[in-house]
């Protein structure tokens, strides 16, 4: 069974964390929700570097914890990515690289390999180095080579790029991308970030106050209007799609997804590769007719299917369908009464701008 | 230049204080390191045991040690049901005395640097499969270097240094239980000023040096 089965429940004065899971072992996995939320706590359980008593934890059908046995970290096949790097600064790169590694009995380690992690995250000029000698971005990418190179059962990341700034983020989101793409490991990502979790997640739980209030597979989850957790400006969809038609003249790609189609800003990806599509809330408008004189690109048919209170009161999001793909809008609740917008009407959806990601 | 006499007891303190640091080291660790990580109770009480010879008077410690290890002391009783004899007034006396005499100063500051450490780097060798004694020698020890060279210098120089506890459980043995600052008591007793200034130098000297070199190889610990 390709599942992880997590049951887990602490107590401490100010915080406490009740979650009974059962999630994919397989793709990538968010644990969502803001500070304080217990996503840390669970995913430190998960590594037995907290200890539950009384919880219960199957990975892939190996059982980890139940009642009294409890299988220490050290002896849990897994990789885990701290928040800050935590390489081990009297060590080299290459030092740190193989600390884990020549502790996993040798038949184990066979899945991925030094060097293809060590090429999987572009760390090849930085062996010799102290970890004092990197700067941040390198410091991680060399932390995740570091947990990848032990070809763990399951890959846990505690927001592995939370301490790091945007242009950092930007340098290392493209290798988590290829873990995603490239490795069969399955990865449990802890992050309050949704534009993280839109590019990388594939099934998503939704945490609040130490409960998992949510969960499912990440576009499913992001088109629900009753997500208990309020994303405000970052409600959206997220669209898995497929590069099609290129507009060579207007620099301009088609990605095609079930229903519909959306032309996006052309980043040179060939044609048929796969991609997403994050869609925001706030940037598509509604329209009853269809618009001749406007500047805006991407106008697709679709059905109103649902509508909801948004978090102020004076905005409502609207869920409508594009030949099967849901996409949510968020519009005043006037214009919403304006338009005399109800379940099973047709509109048009202006789509003021789309992200591609990945 | 250096008397025979004066010789011999430099080179029985350099011994005392060698043996005395090693053991120390040995035995040290393994309080430090759990006085760094345990959350019982009983961390209070055995730091202020451990640092009791800071603050008490070298007289005070050497005359328990003298009464405990005596023939009618608990530990004299033990070492006499085996066949050792006592130990006050011997060499292995000595080292059993200045082993808890420098005590604080090998713990305190191995521990420091084990409680500096955080549980951060455990954690990540503990994901990287290190089990727990691995963990402690390839990672909690490497990184707490500074605070082992800290210890071993204090722990000698303080060995080197000690006079109350020397005279309390040692007398004054040539050759024996004669280290050289209660050498230098003698001369200075006899008014023999040239000896003592020679031997009082050397000991100014030394304990210098070893600081220095404590500092200039410890830079962390020096900028601090």
């Amino acid at each position: 069974m390709s599942t992880i089965k997590a049951r887990f429940a602490l107590g401490f004065t100010e915080f406490s964390l009740a979650v009974d899971l059962e999630l994919p072992a397989r793709g990538v996995t968010a644990l969502f929700g803001h500070s304080g939320s217990g996503k840390t706590t669970l995913l430190r359980c998960i590594a037995g570097l907290e200890r539950a008593p009384g919880g219960y934890l199957s990975v892939a059908g190996e059982v980890w914890q139940d009642g009294d046995h409890f299988l220490p970290t050290h002896k849990r096949p897994l990789g885990y990515v701290f928040q800050e790097a935590s390489l081990f600064p009297h060590m080299t790169v290459r030092n740190n690289l193989e600390y884990g590694r020549k502790r996993v009995a040798a038949g184990d380690v066979n899945k991925v390999s030094l060097d293809q992690a060590i090429e999987l995250l572009g760390i090849g000029h930085l062996l010799a180095r102290r970890p004092d000698r990197l700067s941040g971005g390198e410091r991680q990418r060399v932390a995740i080579a570091r947990a990848l190179a032990l070809s763990p059962k399951i890959l846990l990341m505690d927001e592995p790029l939370a301490a790091l700034d945007l242009a950092r983020k930007q340098e290392i989101l493209p290798y988590l991308e290829r873990l995603h793409d490239e490795l069969e490991i399955p990865i449990l990502y802890v992050s309050h970030s949704p534009d993280e979790v839109a590019r990388l997640a594939d099934y998503i739980v939704a945490m609040e106050g130490g409960r998992a209030v949510a969960e499912g597979p990440l576009a499913e989850t992001l088109a629900r209007l009753d997500l208990p957790i309020r994303l405000g400006e970052d409600a959206g969809v997220v669209i898995d799609a497929a590069v099609g038609e290129r507009d060579e003249a207007w620099h301009l790609v088609r990605a095609d997804f079930a229903g519909g189609s959306v032309w996006v800003r052309d980043t040179g990806l060939p044609a048929g590769h796969a991609v997403r599509v994050r869609i925001l809330a706030r940037d598509v408008s509604l329209s009853l007719a269809h618009q001749e004189d406007t500047s805006i690109l991407n106008l697709l048919q679709g059905t109103v299917t649902a509508m909801a209170d948004d978090v102020h009161p004076a905005l409502a999001l609207v869920r409508a369908e594009v030949g099967g793909t849901a996409i949510v809008a968020r519009v005043t609740r006037r214009s919403a009464a304006a338009l005399g917008l109800a379940a099973g009407q047709p509109v048009w959806l202006q789509i003021k701008a789309v992200a591609l990601i990945g | 230049m250096l008397s025979d006499t004066n010789l011999a007891a430099i080179l029985l303190t350099l011994k005392l204080a060698t043996i005395v640091t090693v053991l120390l080291l040995l035995i040290g660790t393994p309080i430090a390191w759990w006085l760094a990580r345990t959350r019982s109770w009983w961390k209070g009480p055995i730091s202020a045991v451990v640092a009791l010879p800071i603050v008490l008077p070298p007289s005070v410690l050497g005359f328990y040690l003298l009464i405990a290890m005596g023939p009618n002391g608990p530990v004299g009783q033990f070492t006499q049901s085996l066949g050792l004899g006592t130990l006050p007034f011997t060499f292995p006396g000595l080292v059993v005395a200045s082993v808890f005499y420098s005590m604080p100063f090998v713990v305190q500051p191995i521990q420091n640097a084990f409680e500096a450490l955080g549980e951060r780097p455990l954690e990540a060798a503990a994901t990287l499969r290190a089990g727990p004694l691995d963990r402690f020698f390839t990672v909690a020890v490497p990184l707490a270097k500074p605070g082992f060279l800290t210890a071993s210098v204090l722990g000698f120089a303080h060995t080197v240094g000690e006079f109350g506890v020397v005279l309390m459980i040692g007398g004054n043995i040539p050759g024996v239980t004669r280290v050289v600052s209660v050498q230098i008591y003698d001369h200075v007793e006899a008014l023999e000023y040239a000896e003592a200034h020679l031997l009082a130098g050397i000991m100014l000297v030394f304990s210098f040096l070893v600081l220095l070199a404590m500092y200039l190889t410890n830079p962390t610990r020096a900028r601090q």
